[in-house]
């Protein structure tokens, strides 16, 4: 009421404002669906862990030479998780390891979805020559099968934490980019851009200040679903062997889980942690995202 | 992995860029022109990653296996590596579409004879699967929506996320444990891996009992990982279904509950998840490879990672252009089948 009535405000202040409110109301929304909530809760409890390992497991525990357990030890009270092969705590394997499966997830994410936002718009609002191609392109790069690529980009590039980042990123952009696209040309055709042009936005300042803060929401959830699938593409090209040899992931320590054969001897605690990790983090992002999809695009919310 | 939202996004893309087109011969047409270009960029792809990207060839491709110069240039001429780029590429051309695609650096035959050897098991495993994963995901979609928020809806939408979540070549670690090596109570009835037993011959038909015991396993890990795709996006596309009013006329009609479902929603519903079987097939190669390894089964996806250690590059190479042009073409497929499914598209 008191905005109502209240002196006259600056335009800024004003955007601000509704900015704010828009935050405001999607955040009731949000709230209101309970497996949004539940995605959000264990995502934060595994970011703190992320953030805070070196308070929860020092990392000497990371070190072969340091090890204190023996090979493959059954979960104890000292290891609550037993120990791997070279007689170091599962557990601070495991907290170490969501530290790179998250920073890998988030990295390629972030690659992928400036690719993707850059070319769904280019090829969203340019349309013509441009954006045929690059239309075709992205069509291109949807057949052409995933990990197979991801594969081969990993081989020939070797094997480092950046490499990774960069293969999962650069393989995962086009359905992004189709997204983006089409939410593009619908807005392009909107009234209020028709008036920008008229009074003479050129093309920069139509993207930057009319098409980008609409598709951005677009963006934000779809990121949510992408970060998903590259923690599982990192997962699996690490299992694969194809991932740093240096660091420990959840993805590195099932693939030595693997090779030391734990499944035949039974070692259940090397197997089975690492493995519900990436299926929780995975699923929440998941939930998070179609939460988010859900608050944004309300015509959903009826399928559901 | 694929987002279903993408997916959908996409689908309808592909109908809208269909419609615009006219007649069905056009619609053909453009299909095969589109797979077309798609198979030749994947050929640029293909040459840029193997040949440009790895900076000096040789020295990737050989990794220290040539100890004399001459060993080298030898190693140079025999894969065109001593020509200038553009001359590279036409070797290359020629030689793929010839069905040349190098010798193993591992096994020392023609990579060609390794890829058609390999091809069978993987083509009995992926097929197999989706073949049930379409029909129970397709059965838990249909009977999820239409009681949506019941019980049976909770459990297979929860497990069916679950399981999208889920690294399939994990799920099947875990059956392994289970299933093969035994746990508690349960007998390790399953083989660990492989495709037959040494000592049984498999063309008899005690050897076909044989592969398919040791090739239960490996199905149902995959059935299960590609499942869940079905269900889910059967379920949504059926509730979408659910509000319109031919329904309601159907039903007004006196046609029993289970009669408007079947005949008139379940059928309009399909479409999407036909296009979804087309978009899929590139998330049903990675299934192979990395289920394969997992349960040793000599497909093409084994091959693709076992010479990821060597690295026997021909190999990767080979395998890399099969999978794609294998996904381009059942692509074309479906988008065909589409057509002719869905006369709206065509038109």
């Amino acid at each position: 009421m008191s905005a109502t009535t209240a002196a006259p405000v600056s335009a800024r202040a004003l955007a601000r404002r509704r900015r704010r409110e828009a935050w405001r109301r999607g955040w009731t929304t949000f709230r209101s669906h309970r497996a949004g909530m539940i995605g959000l809760t264990v995502l934060t409890v595994f970011v703190l862990v992320a953030l805070l390992a070196p308070l929860l497991a020092p990392a000497e525990g990371l070190e072969v030479t340091k090890a204190t357990g023996g090979v493959l030890e059954k979960p104890s009270g000292e290891f609550w998780l037993g120990t791997d092969d070279k007689g170091r705590s599962v557990l601070t394997l495991l907290i170490w390891g969501s530290r790179i499966s998250l920073f890998v997830g988030l990295m390629a994410t972030l690659i992928s979805m400036v690719i993707g936002t850059i070319i769904g718009i280019t090829s969203g609002y340019f349309g013509g020559w441009t954006g045929a191609i690059l239309f075709r392109l992205t069509e291109w790069f949807l057949v052409i099968p995933f990990l197979p690529l991801a594969i081969v980009m990993a081989t020939v590039l070797g094997r480092s934490l950046l490499n990774i980042v960069i293969v999962i990123g650069v393989t995962s952009w086009p359905g992004t980019a189709l997204l983006i696209r089409s939410q593009t040309l619908t807005i392009r055709e909107r009234p209020y851009l028709e008036r920008a042009r008229v009074l003479g936005a050129g093309s920069t300042h139509q993207i930057r200040r009319h098409i980008l803060p609409n598709v951005m929401p677009m963006v934000f959830a779809n990121t949510t679903l992408t970060v998903a699938i590259a923690i599982l593409t990192e997962t699996t090209l690490s299992f694969l062997g194809l991932g740093d040899p240096t660091r420990v992931s959840w993805g590195t320590m099932l693939d030595q889980a693997f090779g030391v054969g734990a499944i035949t001897t039974g070692a259940w605690w090397f197997i089975v942690p690492p493995g519900v990790c990436v299926v929780l983090v995975v699923l929440c992002f998941t939930l998070v995202g179609q939460a988010l999809e859900e608050v944004l695009n309300p015509r959903l919310g009826e399928r559901r | 992995m694929t987002v279903l939202a993408t997916q959908q996004e996409a689908a309808d893309l592909g109908a809208t860029g269909a419609a615009r087109s006219g007649s069905i011969g056009r619609y053909v047409a453009g299909r095969c022109l589109g797979a077309l270009g798609s198979l030749a960029f994947m050929l640029v792809v293909s040459f840029f990653l193997f040949r440009v990207l790895p900076g000096d060839p040789a020295r990737t491709l050989g990794r220290g296996r040539f100890s004399t110069p001459e060993q080298l240039e030898e190693f140079n001429r025999t894969y065109g590596l001593d020509q200038a780029l553009p001359q590279q590429f036409v070797t290359f051309l020629k030689n793929t579409l010839t069905g040349d695609f190098g010798i193993s650096l591992r096994y020392r035959v023609p990579v060609s004879d390794l890829l058609l050897d390999r091809m069978w098991p993987t083509l009995l495993l992926v097929g197999s699967s989706t073949v049930f994963a379409i029909l129970i995901g397709v059965w838990l979609g249909i009977r999820g929506a239409w009681k949506r928020g019941g019980a049976f809806d909770n459990i297979s939408t929860g497990t069916s996320l679950t399981l999208y979540a889920m690294p399939e070549w994990w799920l099947g670690l875990l059956l392994i444990a289970v299933f093969a090596v035994g746990l508690g109570p349960i007998p390790g009835w399953f083989p660990t891996g492989g495709l037959h037993s040494v000592d049984v011959d498999p063309s008899s038909v005690a050897g076909v009992f044989d592969t398919i015991r040791h090739l239960t396993l490996p199905v149902v890990t995959l059935t299960l990982a590609y499942l869940a795709d079905y269900s889910l996006i059967m379920r949504s596309s059926l509730l979408d279904e659910i509000g319109e009013d031919y329904l309601t006329t159907a039903r007004a009609k006196g046609l029993r509950d289970s009669q408007v479902r079947d005949r008139h929603a379940v059928r309009n519903a399909l479409l999407p998840t036909t296009t979804l079987v087309a978009l899929n097939i590139g998330f049903v190669v990675s299934g192979a490879i990395t289920v394969e390894t997992v349960f040793s089964i000599p497909g093409l996806g084994l091959l693709a990672t076992e010479a990821l250690s060597v690295p026997d590059y021909w190999v990767l190479q080979g395998t890399f252009l099969v999978a794609s042009a294998g996904v381009i073409i059942a692509n074309l497929v479906a988008n065909l089948l589409y057509g002719l499914l869905d006369p709206r598209v065509r038109t």
